[in-house]
């Protein structure tokens, strides 16, 4: 079917609905995709919402002044009627692309539920001691409680499935589907799970997280939306529990970077199975190029660093390992097209994670020069945003400090980091290569560790490309 | 990013002005924008602006010289005139800021920063979108994303504006509250190129990207692409 649906769009992570303030186009018009078809207006913020497709828009089913919850159909569209008119390949990728128009669509993260500091929206009608779960099942949408109201049902008393635990439209006719279907006693003891979920003394958020599983153990299968629930609190949404302070203690405030970066490890650490591995590089070959190199290199401008003789042989690698340059998504597995590598720099205090783009295409010397930029004008607090994006694959290096080694937690949306640690003079038992008899040495070595993502890549991936990364390093090409 | 110093403009003027950076923006013939103006006596109503939230009737309005103006922008009531800096910024969120509600707290961000240079404490206060400070409010903020993910509009901080024209009006729809102005919290005179220079530079650092050196007119673009 060429009828497609328009859905309210997800604007930003925080925000759960929508009111629609204007339509632009009226049943029957013809649109062409990403054309504006009508306004929504959420907080202080007007904003126009393109069609995804083009199309003849068949249907409106949200009114003008009326608030829905993100994902609620707005529309319809018929890309079929619309297509010969405007876009000729319209019609054969409608249902996949249907909601490429959605700006809010590009956002990685599904919709995360909004946080106690939500800005109130509308309505200042709930009491002052309802809890906050409460207040928002009430928040849900006017369709919903205008139904609730006609069938005399109180909304705190319907499982909510929706955002935040709204009660949606489909809760509710659940809802009065059961009350018919059930003997009154099963239906007085439903009423008794959002109590027994909210006593009026447990306003703290914990006690959200650990409540709804009680209800869910103890009656068995009559609770089906409990474990979503837990799914929703334990995984929407990064909660940083609180704690209390002492008399002598300081409270700083979390800047910026160091808020996203606590929501984004709490994310990458939550979601992928890390595994780590190790091996022992030997860089004196390395060490040797990069010494005999230094003069010539710093005639061309460039300081060549053992990261970039790292990132050198990890970005030739890499197309070899295509599993540890991608990332899980849903149930797909998405190869990257290209090797983006993310270099972990130290702001102190603070971290960021600039990307040379491509770096399977550059020189040694031109992977020098982008790390040196990169890194120094990311202490400059000078990068574009699309620099700090795109990376598939990412290299920390505590080593610089003189750490052993670490484990890295794998960034999220890629499926590996490499780990790399200090270079160190070892005493260590080798062949020697005249004699091939055994001796001790005094070798330049280092541990790295791989942080793999066992979803899509398995130990024993992780092993041949480690042993092939300490093969390409050993034997580096005098003419990289 | 192209910092424009406008100077007076008429709401009428300033409001084209936009429509047409907004359509270079998303055409990528142009690149961000931030314009930084003053506005003669003007009421605004933002797309949910309540009615009721003029409190002036037209004579009143007249007499004082204050002219209605519809805006496409989010939000309520808001007054603009003379004494106050006006940030329009047109700006492509694509691709990693297409967040509204980001976008608001990064505006509010700037205006904090802006304030704490001139030793103001102010704050945001959760669900009252604008900057606040122990005197009132001191800056609103109302916003407008065309398609495509192009900004339009922004923010109004009153410096030495005078806040008996907010008297018209209920601003923003909030009751209650008071307004104030820069020079009222600091009881000294201060001067709006000052505040632009510092609104210029938490801009350019709260979003990322470079304040351009040349101010070329928004009619003859530059081209220059995108920092």
């Amino acid at each position: 079917m060429a009828r497609i649906e328009v859905p309210m769009p997800q604007m930003g992570e925080s925000i759960a609905e929508g009111t629609v303030s204007k339509w632009l186009k009226q049943v029957g018009d013809t649109v062409e995709r990403d054309e504006p078809i009508l306004e929504i207006s959420t907080d202080k913020v007007d904003a126009e919402i393109p069609a995804p497709q083009s199309g003849t828009l068949v249907e409106i089913s949200v009114e003008e002044g009326e608030t829905v919850e993100v994902g609620t159909v707005i529309a319809y569209l018929d890309t079929e009627a619309g297509a010969g008119a405007s876009d000729g390949g319209g019609a054969a990728d409608t249902e996949e692309e249907a909601d490429q128009g959605d700006p809010g669509a590009e956002e990685e993260e599904e919709s995360a539920a909004e946080t106690g500091a939500e800005p109130a929206e509308g309505e200042g009608e709930e009491d002052g001691d309802e809890s906050e779960e409460d207040r928002l099942r009430q928040r849900s949408t006017p369709v919903v409680r205008r139904m609730a109201e006609e069938h005399g049902v109180q909304l705190s008393e319907v499982k909510g499935t929706g955002h935040a635990g709204r009660v949606t439209k489909q809760d509710l006719l659940d809802h009065l589907e059961g009350d018919e279907a059930e003997p009154a006693a099963a239906a007085a003891e439903d009423r008794k799970v959002p109590a027994a979920k909210a006593p009026p003394e447990a306003e703290e958020e914990p006690t959200k997280s650990a409540a709804p599983a009680k209800p869910s153990a103890a009656r068995g299968a009559r609770a089906p939306a409990a474990p979503s629930d837990l799914w929703s609190t334990f995984y929407d949404q990064v909660q940083n529990p609180e704690f209390p302070v002492r008399d002598a203690d300081r409270v700083e405030t979390m800047n910026k970077i160091r808020r996203l970066t606590a929501e984004h490890m709490v994310l990458a650490k939550r979601v992928a199975p890390h595994v780590h591995s190790f091996i022992e590089i030997d860089f004196t070959r390395v060490d040797r190029i990069r010494r005999e190199n230094k003069a010539r290199w710093k005639e061309q401008g460039a300081r060549v660093s053992y990261t970039a003789f790292v990132v050198w042989a990890l970005s030739r690698l890499l197309r070899e390992f295509p599993m540890l340059n991608a990332t899980a998504s849903g149930n797909n597995i998405i190869y990257r097209g290209n090797v983006n590598i993310g270099i972990a720099v130290d702001l102190d205090p603070g971290l960021i994670v600039p990307v040379i783009r491509d770096a399977d295409d550059l020189s040694l010397v031109g992977i020098a020069k982008k790390i040196v930029d990169l890194a120094e004008r990311a202490r400059g607090r000078q990068l574009a945003p699309n620099e700090i994006q795109g990376a598939t694959f990412s290299i920390t290096n505590p080593g610089v400090l003189g750490t052993l080694v670490g484990l890295p937690i794998i960034p999220k949306g890629t499926s590996g980091i490499l780990g790399t640690g200090a270079i160190e003079k070892r005493v260590v038992a080798i062949e020697d290569p005249e004699t091939g008899e055994d001796t001790i040495a005094i070798r330049k070595r280092s541990l790295f560790a791989l942080g793999y993502d066992h979803r899509i890549v398995d130990g024993a991936d992780s092993a041949r490309f480690l042993s092939g990364f300490k093969e390409l390093l050993e034997t580096f090409p005098e003419d990289a | 990013m192209e910092v424009f110093r406008v100077g007076r403009i008429g709401y009428r003027e300033g409001l084209s002005l936009q429509a047409e950076l907004v359509e270079r923006r998303r055409a990528g013939s142009i690149s961000d924008h931030l314009l930084l103006l003053e506005h003669p006596h003007v009421i605004s109503l933002g797309t949910s602006a309540g009615a009721d939230h003029v409190l002036a009737d037209a004579p009143t309005l007249d007499a004082l010289g204050v002219e209605l103006h519809e805006s496409p922008r989010g939000g309520d009531v808001t007054y603009h005139g003379p004494g106050q800096l006006v940030g329009y910024a047109v700006l492509d969120l694509k691709p990693d800021r297409q967040d509204l509600h980001r976008y608001l707290r990064d505006l509010e961000e700037v205006l904090i920063r802006t304030l704490t240079a001139f030793a103001v404490e102010a704050r945001r206060e959760p669900g009252l979108t604008g900057v606040w400070t122990k005197g009132g409010k001191v800056a609103a903020i109302g916003v407008r994303v065309s398609s495509g993910w192009i900004t339009s509009h922004g923010f109004a901080l009153n410096i030495s504006t005078d806040l008996s024209y907010f008297r018209t009006i209920v601003p923003c729809g909030i009751e209650g509250r008071p307004v104030t102005s820069l020079e009222a919290l600091l009881g000294r005179t201060v001067e709006q190129n000052a505040v632009a220079d510092e609104v210029v530079r938490h801009f350019a650092d709260v979003f990322g990207r470079e304040p351009g050196a040349r101010q070329p007119p928004p009619s003859a673009p530059s081209g220059a692409a995108n920092s």
